[in-house]
């Protein structure tokens, strides 16, 4: 069966989600969602062991070999990806019983389930796959899965939230496909090994270039890099806690996992920032986005809101090191693009925990939390050191390697930019943390959140510290990724 | 629709031709133009029509929503099942050729199978979409 992980990680939740969906009550949908989300969590582990043994794995559907069938192709980004996807999903769905009974309901649950299992096997495809017109499948499979979830949040603010989200996301998808259509076009290919080796001699004609720029603003809408971020805020916002935790680590990563995908691998470095000002549009958005949202989110009474505009902040840092277009820069991105999933993912579960006792998340909600949730809020606390990039946590190691490609290339007014914004951090994680330590409680008989729900966070906070301290294991398949992706074309 | 004779009579008429050209689109997939997507638009049609001429309470008799989602969730386990069948008779993921006594019998059987899974799940989730905005406003309408 080894050989067939590449496809395992993608069928087992679509397996499950129509079984998931016929099912009744709130247990079993949930316990099924778990052991497979569990079991996708396990290929992808294997097959990241089997890329580090024996490199690039290939995995055709069908036995239709490329560039005429569909392509599983697994190096070492994107197996980084699946392991992030799939481990946040397995500390979701345990997470998510509780969360979601008090926030959807029991009758809901089943098509709640499925609709989370469908967007991980979304996520997951978009990641495995090695054929550009499979990612944009992917994409809408897990775009609709993801209107759905938010939907179906308590607030009915949600419903509005959803209905930009896709306005928002279907234009992105759109522009996605128009560009994939124009490359195929030029190239009569939708094979991504296949693109890049076509697109080099064609590379001056005008139809490339547009499709260029449809394919990075498309997907740039769908990573939320300012000024296209304005359907994350409410779409975070409004969602339950549950599908906040797994959208806000995962979802905007997958994106930014194809943009780096179609400037290195398709594109190449050479003709993305060559022959297209790719750098000169993405930095000053970065630079601005980064600044800007970590400015709004200080202000921001809603704690969820507050880490939204964070997450929109974060997106800069991660744009700026592929920006860059040096190994460095993209090792540093793609190390954030980790641990930004493991700390988003901590703070939106901890927020849940305080939803779930406090009904609410906003400011108020979290004065005097010291005392009445201590290991909730000792959770945030570290959660929100990693956010600001304090050592020993993995927001550190992924700022550091950050500034470190920033030095390389002797751009010290970006330096100065990431420093500054991680001083935001501190002020805006600050309030929180204040507000919980010297805030007076508003009903001090408030319990600790339930174990179910602290212990997947716990996980999360010492996987924050862990790969903090321990960075052997995602600094170098980091660096192993962006050398494959810096060599540009596909390495056979 | 009660006083619409004649479209109450055309309408029942066309409904088993409708679902009788929707079968042949499904069938005929591997053949010529058509497939288990347009042939499950199709069939779903005939509902629709039937839902225009006696209301979706009658409709809903027929094809109560708690099918239609079995229909919709089976539609797609059937594809993906073909894709396991392959898998573990030592294939990849949805080789058919591993699934018949030769590979063109395989192929055959497989497209076959994977078509009827798409027919019956878009069938059942066009009809679910029009009977989510369809019974709208209708008191006892809702199955739920």
């Amino acid at each position: 069966m080894l050989m067939h992980l590449p496809v395992l990680v993608v069928l087992a939740p679509l397996l499950a989600a129509p079984i998931v969906a016929l099912m009744r009550g709130a247990t079993w949908p949930w316990l099924l969602s778990t052991l497979v989300s569990w079991f996708a969590l396990l290929c992808a582990v294997l097959l990241l062991i089997q890329v580090q043994a024996e490199g690039v794995i290939i995995y055709t559907m069908g036995g239709w070999e490329a560039p005429w069938g569909i392509e599983y192709r697994i190096d070492f980004a994107n197996a980084l990806l699946l392991v992030l996807i799939t481990g946040l999903a397995s500390v979701v769905m345990p997470y998510a019983r509780l969360s979601v009974e008090q926030e959807v309901g029991a009758e809901r649950s089943p098509m709640f389930y499925a609709a989370l299992l469908l967007l991980s096997l979304g996520l997951c495809g978009m990641t495995a796959t090695g054929d550009a017109f499979n990612v944009f499948v992917f994409l809408e499979i897990s775009s609709l899965a993801t209107y759905t979830l938010i939907a179906m949040g308590r607030d009915r603010r949600a419903l509005t939230a959803s209905f930009s989200y896709l306005v928002m996301g279907t234009i992105g998808g759109t522009f996605y496909l128009i560009g994939i259509g124009l490359l195929y076009v030029m190239t009569g290919t939708l094979n991504m090994a296949d693109l890049a080796e076509r697109l080099p001699a064609i590379s001056d004609s005008s139809t490339v270039r547009t499709g260029f720029a449809f394919i990075v603003t498309g997907i740039c809408l769908k990573l939320a890099l300012f000024p296209l971020h304005l359907w994350l805020p409410n779409a975070y916002t409004y969602s339950p806690s549950a599908v906040t935790a797994l959208l806000g680590a995962t979802a905007t990563k997958v994106a930014v996992y194809i943009l780096i995908r179609f400037v290195f691998t398709i594109f190449g470095p050479e003709y993305s920032f060559g022959a297209e000002p790719l750098a000169e549009v993405l930095i000053p958005l970065a630079v601005i986005g980064l600044l800007s949202a970590s400015t709004v989110s200080i202000g921001q009474p809603n704690i969820k809101r507050m880490l939204a505009y964070s997450s929109v902040a974060q997106i800069g840092y991660i744009v700026l090191g592929i920006a860059m277009g040096t190994a460095m820069g993209l090792t540093a991105a793609l190390l954030h693009v980790f641990n930004h999933g493991l700390m988003k993912g901590a703070l939106f579960m901890t927020l849940g925990a305080v939803m779930y006792r406090m009904g609410g998340t906003n400011l108020s909600d979290m004065q005097g939390l010291a005392k009445t949730m201590p290991l909730t809020f000792w959770a945030f606390v570290i959660g929100g050191l990693s956010l600001i990039g304090v050592p020993l946590t993995v927001g550190f190691v992924s700022k550091w390697h950050l500034i470190l490609a920033a030095i390389e290339l002797g751009w010290w007014p970006v330096v100065i930019v990431i420093l500054a914004g991680s001083m935001l951090a501190v002020v805006y994680v600050g309030r929180v943390v204040e507000a919980g330590f010297f805030g007076e409680a508003r009903d001090p008989t408030r319990r600790e959140a339930p174990a179910s729900l602290l212990i997947p966070v716990w996980i999360l906070i010492f996987a924050n510290i862990y790969f903090g301290i321990d960075t052997r294991l995602t600094v170098d398949i980091a660096e192993a990724a962006a050398a494959q992706l810096m060599a540009g074309g596909v390495v056979r | 629709m009660n006083d619409h004779m004649i479209l109450r009579v055309v309408g029942k008429f066309l409904i088993p031709y409708i679902m009788l050209f929707a079968l042949y689109v499904q069938f005929h997939g591997d053949f010529g133009p058509g497939g288990g997507f347009q042939a499950g638009v199709i069939f779903a049609s005939a509902f629709v029509i039937h839902t225009l001429l006696f209301g979706v309470r009658a409709t809903q008799k027929i094809a109560p929503e708690w099918i239609l989602r079995i229909v919709a969730s089976g539609g797609v386990l059937l594809y993906a099942g073909v894709g396991v069948a392959s898998l573990l008779l030592g294939a990849n993921y949805l080789d058919y050729n591993v699934l018949g006594a030769y590979p063109v019998a395989g192929q055959h059987l497989g497209i076959i199978l994977v078509e009827f899974g798409v027919g019956l799940t878009v069938t059942a989730v066009i009809m679910l979409m029009f009977f989510a905005f369809a019974a709208r406003g209708e008191p006892e309408g809702d199955a739920s």
